[in-house]
């Protein structure tokens, strides 16, 4: 993606507002298709590699499968509020009209990742540590991460005028941002139920490379799915908001 | 300085603020964030009857499965390799508890200086393993998972090839 061409700084006024959305329309329509197909193929190869090929962990049995979905979605969870943060940045410093809707339309899809990485978590939870839930550092920063999407959700749709609504999403989003570093390193801080990371960039993973493999896979398959579900929800957003506009041109003229 | 410049600075400003407002109280309520105490904290500063959680590892060959009354009662010492607890507790374990693994258990200490567990939770590690790999090390003798965690995932991982190829 054109980053650059999306994040360059736009006087943001009139009808040069929607320059840049125009752009993003074409490249994202050319882009749309490979990546919506690609995510299908990869996140299909990474989950039967994962359920049906991997070999069971030693101590958990078959359980251990919960990790390739609990995972990639927990990862997934996490980075997709640091896109959200970035949209956020990037609305509240240049006026970027695009960052605006693509921070609107990452939250639904934030928080249904998140809202999958606690289901699974409380899946595997229950026949491995004896609980459904805990309320220790790293599931309750999850938790409130679940819930800085769904404020994020509410707030940006609250407003009758939509640029009000995205500026205080997008300082919700920022302020959210210290939960971040809470969620990685909340293991490591205190003593948790939850384990401490597998896969550190440091230091090897503690993870036997036959359930690597298929994690990694799982991992670039779950990013992918991200990426084409925003990606569409944006266009449809841009879409939408310009038909809005010849609508409204059009009442304007007919009046 | 421009309009965005100056968001710029306002956006920095805030974000030093926040987190470092953020930072302080995690630090001040750092110990109410534990979600166990260590049995050498509780050996230091534990009181008789209150309700709290201690976690640890499972000592080697301290667990012992009674009956009592027609139900199940498992004793076991919690440890933390500088002091360790006895520990009773009456129901079903959960299935990854063994010795050598890690539980958190929820309870009271006793005058006794035992501790009265009313829940148990396994807490596993972050090492994952096929069983024919966990096999071929405690085979090889490389590993007694009662005694502590397994050794680094590259010396295994070439070893599960070996024994594959």
């Amino acid at each position: 993606m054109d980053a650059i061409a999306l994040i360059a700084p736009r006087a943001g006024r009139g009808l040069h507002r929607f320059a840049n959305p125009g752009r993003f329309l074409r490249l994202a329509g050319a882009v749309q298709p490979w990546l919506t197909g690609s995510a299908i193929i990869v996140t299909a190869i990474g989950l039967y590699w994962a359920l049906f090929i991997s070999p069971a962990d030693w101590q958990q049995g078959d359980a251990v499968r919960i990790m390739y979905v609990h995972v990639p979605a927990a990862w997934l969870a996490s980075m997709g509020y640091a896109g959200l943060a970035l949209c956020s940045l990037a609305s509240i410093i240049w006026r970027h009209p695009l960052a605006d809707l693509a921070a609107a339309e990452i939250g639904p899809v934030g928080a249904g990742f998140t809202a999958l990485c606690l289901a699974t978590g409380s899946l595997w939870g229950k026949p491995m540590w004896g609980a459904w839930w805990v309320w220790d550092a790293r599931l309750t920063s999850v938790l409130v991460l679940f819930f800085l999407y769904l404020g994020h959700i509410a707030l940006v749709r609250a407003f009758d005028e939509p640029q009000r609504g995205y500026r205080a999403g997008s300082i919700l989003a920022l302020v959210g941002v210290v939960n971040l570093p809470i969620i990685k390193f909340s293991v490591d801080w205190w003593n948790t139920l939850h384990q401490p990371a597998t896969i550190t960039l440091m230091g090897a993973p503690t993870m036997a490379l036959t359930m690597l493999w298929p994690l990694l896979v799982c991992a670039i398959g779950f990013t992918l799915v991200f990426a084409a579900l925003v990606v569409a929800r944006t266009r449809a957003a841009v879409m939408e908001r310009r038909i809005r506009a010849l609508l409204m041109a059009r009442s304007e003229a007919s009046a | 300085m421009t309009r965005k410049g100056r968001r710029w600075a306002i956006v920095l400003v805030c974000g030093v603020g926040l987190g470092s407002a953020t930072a302080l109280s995690l630090l001040a309520f750092s110990s109410d964030m534990v979600f166990f105490v260590a049995p050498s904290d509780l050996a230091a500063n534990g009181q008789p009857g209150r309700s709290l959680r201690l976690g640890g590892l499972v000592e080697a060959g301290s667990v012992h499965r009674v009956s009592e009354g027609g139900e199940p009662v498992a004793h076991f010492r919690v440890t933390d390799g500088k002091a360790s607890v006895d520990v009773s507790y009456t129901g079903i374990l959960p299935d990854l508890f063994r010795e050598g693994q890690g539980v958190v258990t929820l309870g009271t200490l006793r005058p006794d200086g035992t501790f009265r567990a009313s829940e148990v939770l396994a807490k596993h590690d972050e090492t994952y393993m096929p069983k024919d790999v966990a096999d071929a090390l405690k085979k090889a003798g490389m590993w007694d998972p009662t005694k502590g965690p397994p050794p680094p995932a590259a010396t295994w991982n070439a070893m599960a090839t070996r024994t594959a190829g």
